[in-house]
């Protein structure tokens, strides 16, 4: 009777135990889902209204500003001519298209490099330049979870082309180097990358992300020079 | 652990059925919204700018 009672017992704490491991292996794997699956549709999902934000960011149409000029030209001489501000962290900010990534890889970049705005998808260091200025403009995005954005820039070659569209214009730029380096290598930030105190005489890119993919310990750097630009709209 | 749950959820076994359901959707859902974005930040690999140390 005693042993049995106490076998009983024994069995439901077993019990109890088997099922918490059941329960966290469950758990664990809804987060591999979660994390491998569910943060590149919600990224997808920023990206096609930060897709939105920026066609009317690229017709002119500011976010935000709800007055509409009636568009005497001496009006929008002068807002073309006022520099726009930095938009807000998260803000659609450019589109990068990398075509050796595939025709259809195209991403909105958002302004900041913060964690929540790189979820949304890549971002602009606020302290670096605009595109196609004299000057570095970098952009950091993730390799891996979050819509992985910058998974593959591993294989871009020199001479691959990086077209950043911004304010109604496309900058070609081409790659002239990628390497490894340590993440507290704030240099390639620069204006001339890798060379402090030296002035900037051209327009550079320069693209930061994590290596190894899954790991954070490297970072995995490419830059591109700038090689021209079009008008990607006529319509102001 | 589960049959004790079930064994104290109220009604028919169909209302229990139907309790125990919405009990684990709420729970997937606190670890989708709450606990897995904040847990993913914890991973390596969510770094990827370079900044001074």
């Amino acid at each position: 009777m005693h042993v049995s009672r106490r076998g009983d017992r024994l069995r439901a704490v077993i019990g109890v135990v088997g099922e918490l491991l059941i329960t966290a292996g469950v758990v664990v794997g809804l987060f591999a889902a979660y994390t491998l699956f569910w943060t590149g549709v919600e990224t997808q999902n920023v990206q096609n209204e930060l897709e939105d934000d920026f066609a009317a960011l690229s017709s002119g149409d500011v976010t935000g500003n709800d007055e509409r000029s009636n568009g005497s030209d001496a009006d929008q001489a002068e807002a073309q001519e006022e520099p726009v501000a930095e938009p807000f962290p998260g803000d659609a900010f450019a589109r990068l298209r990398i075509p050796r990534l595939g025709e259809s890889w195209s991403w909105i970049v958002v302004s900041g490099i913060d964690l929540g705005s790189l979820t949304k998808g890549p971002g602009h260091y606020p302290d670096s330049a605009d595109p196609g200025v004299v000057g570095n403009f970098a952009v950091a995005g993730h390799r891996a979870t979050y819509g992985e954005p910058f998974a593959y820039i591993d294989q871009l070659q020199r001479g691959d082309e990086i077209l950043v569209e911004h304010q109604g214009k496309e900058y070609r730029y081409v790659v002239t180097e990628s390497f490894i380096t340590v993440p507290s290598n704030t240099g390639v930030l620069l204006p001339t990358p890798g060379q402090p105190g030296v002035a900037p005489t051209q327009a550079v890119i320069t693209l930061t992300t994590c290596h190894p993919r899954w790991g954070s310990t490297e970072r995995l750097i490419v830059h591109g020079t700038l090689t021209g630009a079009t008008r990607v709209r006529g319509d102001s | 652990m589960y049959a004790w749950i079930w064994n104290h959820l109220p009604g028919p076994p169909a209302a229990r059925a139907t309790i125990s359901l919405a009990l684990l959707a709420a729970a997937v859902l606190l670890l989708f919204l709450v606990v897995f974005p904040w847990a993913v930040t914890w991973l390596p690999g969510q770094d990827v700018s370079v900044e001074a140390p």
